[in-house]
C-alpha cells in the first residue's frame, strides 16, 4: 500500500520555510501584500481568482459546538484570509434559509491569526498547571505521549485511560472522536456518557414518550399559535441558525410568544410579545401550578389524556400501583397535604399567582401552542423534574403530535437523526463507562465506583483515572465544576499520572498538561459539519490556508501516534483528510441524503453546503396520535407516561420521584445557606463565546465585555456602582470581575456567562471570572448530570485596597 | 440610477446580536476598535415588590446606526477641505487624499458616523460599501442579520415599503440632517421616551 498523503506532508513539500513570521505579522494587521502565496488546496476547486488576485470560498463556520452551523464566504489572497462574509446564495426561502453566521463567525480572522496561536509541540517545565512550557519538537512529544500510554496500558490496564468530556472541534478530521479512534485501536479507555449540555433532558425525555425524537420540524412553528420560550434564548446562544429568524416569523403569523426567564434575555426583547420572570430552580413549581388551574378549571384536554396517557389520576395507573401517587394526587395535594396552586407557586417562583392563572389559561385555551423547554434549566438539581413536568403540560394540554404543537422534552427532529460528525471511532474494548460529569471522582476513588454512580458495563470499575487525553476540551479545569477542587486534584501528579491537551489556544485546562500539542483550526484542513440539532444540511470545510506554524489536524496527530503505537495502516486506513471527507460524504448519502454531491462537486462549484430543504415540516408522534394503539409509543405502557413506573421502581421518591414533582434544590435561597449568599447565580451562554471558545477575541470581547448582571437593586443595597469591579464568592471560590447594573435581572438573581478563562492571583483569587470556580461537582439524581447553575453566591465592592 | 441611498432598520426585531457590527468591522479591517456601525441598548423601568412576587415595567430594545448618508449631511456642510462629500447616489464618504483629521465632521455629527482612523490621522465612516453597491451586492452589514431586521436600498422605495419613520428614542430629531433612514420602531420606544430610557450599554458604543 502506498504511504497516505497527508495535508501536512503536501504542504511541508510545497512551501515549507514560506511559512515565515512576516507573513503571520501581516496577516494580522489584515492587510497582507505578499507575493503570491500557495493556494495548496484550493486547486481543485478550479475557482479562478479575480483580477484582484482574490478567490472566495464558500466554508462551513468553524463553529466548534456551537448551536448554529453557518455558511461563511471567504476572501482569500496570498494565502492569506482577508475577509469573511457570510451565506450569500441567492432565494433566502423559509423551506431553505440563508445561514447567516454570527459575531463569532464573523470575528473568526481574530481568532485564526490570534497571537497567542499554539506553534508548537511543548513540554511542561515547571509544577503541573503553573503553565511553564519549553518548545520540543513533533517528534518528541508523539515519542513521548506514545510511551505514556504503553506505560500506563502496561502497568494499569486501557481502563486507566481516559478521554474527557469536549466539544471543541467538530468537523471529523478535527475533534475527539480522531482519539477515541486512536484508542479504541490501542485496547480501549475508560468509556464515557451523558454530557454537560442536556445530561438530564436526554435521560428524563424518554421516561415520558420513551423517544428523544420529540421535536417538530422548526418550520412548523409558523402554525403555532401561541408559544412559551420557557428558559429558551434561541437570540443569544443559537439553538440552532435561524430559530430566532422562524419565531420572528411565527410570530409575524399571529403566534403569541411569551418567554419565562430570570432574565430578560435578548429572546425576550426580539422575539416575545411578554416576559415573566422566574426565580432560578423554581419552574417546576410554576408549571405544576398551571396544572392545578388547568384541573381545578377542568382546561385540560381530559379526552387527550383519556386516551394517550397514563398516571393523570387515579383512573389510569399502572397494574399493581394503583394506590400510589397520581400527578393528580400530587398536584391536588391530595397526599402530601399541599395544593399546588398559584399562591403557593408564588412564594417559590416570585411570579404572581394571577400571571401563573392568566398564562395557564392562555395555554390550556389557545390552540394550537408551544412549550419549547431550553435546557439552562435541567442543568440544575433535580434538573430532570423540570423537563418531565414540561412534557406533562404539553401532554394535558393535547398539544402532542399535531402541526402547531410541541411535545416539550430533548426535541430531536423527526427523520433526521444528528450526526455530528461520522468519524468512524471503532468499538471500545473497555465496556466500563461513567457519566462525563462524574470523571473527578473517577480520579479520586475510580475502583469504589459502581451502578450507584452511574457506571455502566462493569460492577467496580478496576482503575482509577491515569492518564488523561484531553482533545478540544476545555473541561479538565474551565468547563468542569468547582475549578479550585479540580485543579488541586490534577495537581497531585500520583494520582494522574500523566496529561495530554491537544488544543489551539493554552487555555486553562492545556495549563495543566504536561505535554501540549497544536492543533490547526478548520480553516486550515480539510473537514465536513452537519447541522447539529437541527440537521437537513452537510457544510464543507475545506483548507482555506496554511495550519499556524507547527499546527496539525487532530487526525494527523493521531496517525502520528498510531504510527508509534504499531497501529498504522489500520488507524488511517491509508486516508487523507480530504478522503475522510469524501468518506464522510458517501456516509451522509447512505444515511438520507441520496443526492448530497461528491467532494470534487463540492469543490469545483464551490458549493460550501448541501441543504435538504424542508418543504413539508414533520411532526413528531402524529402517528401516535392518530391511533395510538396502532402506533404505540416506545415507553412500557405505549402511552405517555405521566407515572413512570421506571421511576417509580427506584425506591427513591424524594430525588426521583415516579410523577414530576417541584423539588427544593440542595442551594437555594430558601435553606439555611441563603443567608450567607443570598443571591441565585447563573452561568448562561452569551453571544461572546460558545462555551470557552473565541474568549480571547478582541472584537468580541469589545461588543460583549464579560460582566456580572446584577439588578438594581440588589446592587444599591450592596453600594455597587455601574461598571465597578465586584467580587463574587461563596464556599468554594470567588472571582473578581465588572459589574453591569440592569433592570433586565430579577432582584435575587445574578448572571455571569459561562466560559471566561480561569485566571488565578497569587491567593487563588480568578481574576477573569470563570463561572466554575463558583460552581458545585455535585450530580443529579437519576441522570447523573450536571447542575452548575445551582449556586448560590454573595456578591461585595471590590476595594482596591483588598486586591 | 439610484439618486438615495437608505437604510432600513427594523428596531423591534433585533436582538442586539452585532452582527451587523462585526461584519463592517471584517469588511474594513477596523481592527483599532472604530465602528462604523454600532448597536445601542435602550433599557428602562422598574421592579416593585407584592409580598414574595415581584412585579416589572422593565423593557429594553435595540437601535443599530451607521451613517444615515443625510440628505442635508452636516459633516460635508462643516467640512473645511471638501474631503467629506456627497456621491451622485447619495452615499456619503470622505477622500482621505483631502482629508486633514480636524475632526470638524466628527463633532457635527448626531450620530457618531465619522471616526478618526489614528493611524493615519485621517476621518472615516460607513460608505454604504459602495464597492459593494457597484458590484451589485448589499452592504455588508444588511446581508449579515440574522434576524432579516436590516434592509437597503433608494429611500422613497424603502418609505414605500416601510412607511416614513425615520427616528426613534433617542436618536435625533430628524429635521436637523434629514438622515436616509427608514425604521421600524420596537413597541417600547414610546414608553422609552416618556421615561426618558437610558442607554443600557454605554462602554459597548
Amino acid at each position: 500500500m502506498t504511504k497516505p498523503r497527508l495535508l501536512e506532508e503536501i504542504l511541508h513539500e510545497t512551501f515549507m520555510g514560506r511559512r515565515s513570521f512576516i507573513k503571520w505579522s501581516a496577516a494580522l494587521g489584515g492587510a497582507a501584500v505578499l507575493s503570491r502565496g500557495v493556494y495548496f488546496a484550493l486547486e481543485a476547486a478550479a475557482i479562478p481568482p479575480s483580477a484582484a488576485g482574490e478567490r472566495m470560498i464558500r466554508v462551513c463556520c468553524p463553529a466548534h459546538n456551537c448551536g448554529g452551523k453557518c455558511l461563511l464566504t471567504a476572501t482569500i489572497r496570498d494565502g492569506v484570509i482577508t475577509r469573511l462574509g457570510t451565506d450569500d446564495r441567492p432565494g433566502d426561502t423559509l423551506a431553505d434559509p440563508q445561514l447567516r453566521a454570527c459575531v463569532r463567525g464573523r470575528a473568526y480572522r481574530r481568532r485564526q491569526y490570534h497571537p497567542d496561536r499554539l506553534k508548537y509541540p511543548l513540554k511542561r517545565s515547571g509544577r503541573r498547571g503553573e503553565g511553564q512550557f519549553t518548545r520540543i519538537s513533533w517528534d518528541e512529544a508523539l515519542d513521548r505521549v506514545a510511551a505514556e500510554l504503553e506505560r500506563v496500558r502496561q502497568v494499569y490496564g486501557n481502563s486507566a485511560i481516559f478521554v474527557p468530556y469536549g466539544t471543541g472541534s467538530y468537523s471529523n478530521t478535527n475533534g475527539r472522536q480522531t482519539v477515541d479512534r486512536l484508542l479504541n485501536l490501542f485496547g480501549g479507555a475508560l468509556g464515557g456518557y451523558n454530557n454537560y449540555s442536556w445530561a438530564c433532558i436526554q435521560r428524563a425525555t424518554p421516561t415520558v414518550y420513551g423517544t428523544n425524537v420529540t421535536g417538530n420540524d422548526r418550520q412548523d412553528w409558523l402554525n403555532s399559535r401561541y408559544i412559551l420560550m420557557w428558559g429558551w434564548n434561541p437570540a443569544e446562544m443559537r439553538d440552532g441558525t435561524n430559530s430566532n429568524f422562524l419565531l420572528k416569523e411565527a410570530r409575524r403569523r399571529g403566534a403569541r410568544i411569551v418567554c419565562i426567564d430570570p432574565r430578560m434575555t435578548r429572546s425576550a426583547v426580539s422575539l416575545a410579545d411578554e416576559w415573566i420572570p422566574i426565580r432560578p430552580g423554581t419552574d417546576a413549581a410554576m408549571m405544576s401550578a398551571m396544572a392545578h388551574v388547568m384541573i381545578t378549571e377542568d382546561r385540560y384536554d381530559a379526552s387527550f389524556v383519556r386516551t394517550h396517557c397514563i398516571g393523570f389520576d387515579e383512573t389510569q395507573m399502572p397494574s399493581g400501583l394503583e394506590r400510589e401517587e397520581s400527578y393528580q394526587d400530587y398536584i391536588l395535594g391530595h397526599r402530601d397535604g399541599v395544593p399546588k396552586t398559584p399562591e403557593w407557586a408564588e412564594a417559590l417562583t416570585a411570579v404572581p399567582a394571577a400571571t401563573i392563572r392568566r398564562l395557564a389559561r392562555e395555554y390550556a385555551a389557545i390552540k394550537p401552542a408551544m412549550l419549547y423547554q431550553g435546557y439552562g434549566m435541567q442543568r440544575r438539581a433535580y434538573g430532570e423534574q423540570v423537563v418531565r413536568a414540561g412534557c406533562v403540560l404539553a401532554a394535558i394540554t393535547g398539544n402532542v403530535g399535531i402541526p402547531g404543537g410541541w411535545a416539550s422534552g430533548m426535541a430531536f427532529q423527526p427523520g433526521w437523526s444528528p450526526f455530528w460528525n461520522v468519524f468512524p471511532r471503532g468499538e471500545n474494548p473497555v465496556k466500563a463507562r461513567i457519566p462525563n460529569f462524574l470523571w473527578t471522582e473517577a480520579v479520586l476513588r475510580g475502583t469504589e465506583m459502581g451502578p450507584e454512580e452511574g457506571v455502566l458495563g462493569v460492577d467496580r470499575l478496576d482503575n482509577n483515572i491515569r492518564l488523561i487525553y484531553a482533545v478540544a476540551s476545555n473541561c479538565l479545569i474551565n468547563q468542569h465544576a468547582n475549578i479550585n477542587r479540580t485543579a488541586h486534584i490534577l495537581q497531585d501528579e500520583t494520582r494522574v499520572e500523566f496529561i495530554v491537551v491537544q488544543d489551539q489556544f493554552l487555555t486553562s485546562s492545556a495549563r495543566f498538561a504536561d505535554i501540549v500539542l497544536p492543533a490547526c483550526t478548520h480553516f486550515e484542513t480539510y473537514g465536513i459539519q452537519d447541522g447539529w440539532k437541527y440537521g437537513h444540511s452537510v457544510l464543507l470545510n475545506p483548507p482555506l490556508v496554511a495550519p499556524a506554524f507547527e499546527a496539525r489536524s487532530d487526525y494527523r496527530i493521531c496517525v502520528g501516534l498510531a504510527e508509534r503505537l504499531g497501529l498504522e495502516p489500520a488507524y488511517s486506513e491509508g486516508r487523507s483528510e480530504r478522503d475522510w471527507v469524501a468518506w464522510a460524504i458517501e456516509t451522509y448519502r447512505e444515511s438520507g441524503m441520496p443526492e448530497i454531491p461528491t467532494l470534487a462537486e463540492f469543490e469545483a462549484q464551490n458549493l460550501g453546503i448541501y441543504v435538504v430543504p424542508v418543504t413539508e415540516p414533520q411532526v413528531s408522534f402524529a402517528d401516535f396520535r392518530r391511533n395510538p394503539q396502532k402506533h404505540p409509543l416506545p415507553t412500557p405502557s405505549g402511552k405517555i407516561e405521566i407515572f413512570s413506573r421506571e421511576l417509580f421502581e427506584m425506591g427513591r421518591p424524594d430525588e426521583i420521584p415516579a410523577v414530576p414533582k417541584y423539588i427544593r434544590e440542595w442551594e437555594s435561597p430558601f435553606g439555611l445557606e441563603a443567608k450567607r449568599f443570598p443571591l441565585s447565580l447563573i452561568g448562561y451562554h452569551n453571544f461572546h463565546r460558545v462555551h470557552s471558545i473565541h474568549e480571547n477575541v478582541d472584537w468580541l470581547e469589545k461588543a460583549f465585555p464579560h460582566r456580572l448582571y446584577i439588578n438594581e437593586e440588589d446592587a444599591r443595597s450592596r453600594g455597587l456602582a455601574d461598571g465597578a469591579p465586584v467580587r463574587v464568592y461563596n464556599d468554594r471560590g470567588a472571582l473578581v470581575v465588572p459589574c453591569r447594573i440592569t433592570g433586565r435581572i430579577m432582584p435575587g438573581v445574578v448572571a455571569l456567562p459561562q466560559g471566561g478563562w480561569w485566571t488565578p492571583d497569587a491567593v487563588g483569587i480568578d481574576r477573569r471570572g470563570a463561572v466554575n470556580v463558583l460552581t458545585s461537582e455535585r450530580w443529579t439524581p437519576l441522570a447523573y448530570g450536571n447542575a452548575q447553575h445551582t449556586i448560590m453566591v454573595e456578591v461585595q465592592r471590590e476595594d482596591e485596597e483588598k486586591s | 440610477m439610484t439618486r438615495q441611498y437608505a437604510f432600513f432598520f427594523d428596531s423591534a426585531a433585533c436582538s442586539g446580536c452585532k452582527a451587523c457590527q462585526v461584519a463592517c468591522q471584517d469588511k474594513h479591517d477596523l481592527v483599532d476598535g472604530r465602528r462604523w456601525r454600532r448597536v445601542y441598548e435602550i433599557t428602562g423601568g422598574h421592579w416593585t415588590p407584592h409580598g414574595p412576587a415581584w412585579t416589572h415595567t422593565v423593557f429594553a430594545y435595540y437601535v443599530s446606526v451607521a451613517c444615515n448618508h443625510c440628505a442635508r449631511p452636516i459633516c460635508v456642510e462643516v467640512c473645511p477641505t471638501t474631503a467629506m462629500h456627497k456621491r451622485a447616489d447619495g452615499i456619503v464618504l470622505v477622500d482621505q487624499e483631502k482629508c486633514i483629521g480636524c475632526r470638524y465632521c466628527q463633532w457635527a455629527c448626531p450620530y457618531g458616523a465619522p471616526q478618526r482612523d489614528e493611524s493615519i490621522g485621517k476621518m472615516s465612516k460607513c460608505h454604504f460599501c459602495f464597492d459593494y453597491i457597484d458590484q451589485g451586492r448589499p452592504p455588508a452589514c444588511v446581508a449579515a442579520c440574522p434576524m432579516r431586521a436590516l434592509d437597503f436600498g433608494e429611500r422613497e422605495a424603502l418609505e414605500r415599503k416601510y412607511g416614513r419613520v425615520r427616528t426613534v428614542y433617542p436618536l435625533p430629531r430628524a429635521q436637523l440632517t434629514d438622515p436616509c433612514l427608514v425604521l421600524a420602531p420596537h413597541r417600547d420606544s414610546a414608553r422609552a421616551e416618556n421615561s426618558a430610557a437610558r442607554i443600557g450599554n454605554a462602554e459597548e458604543v
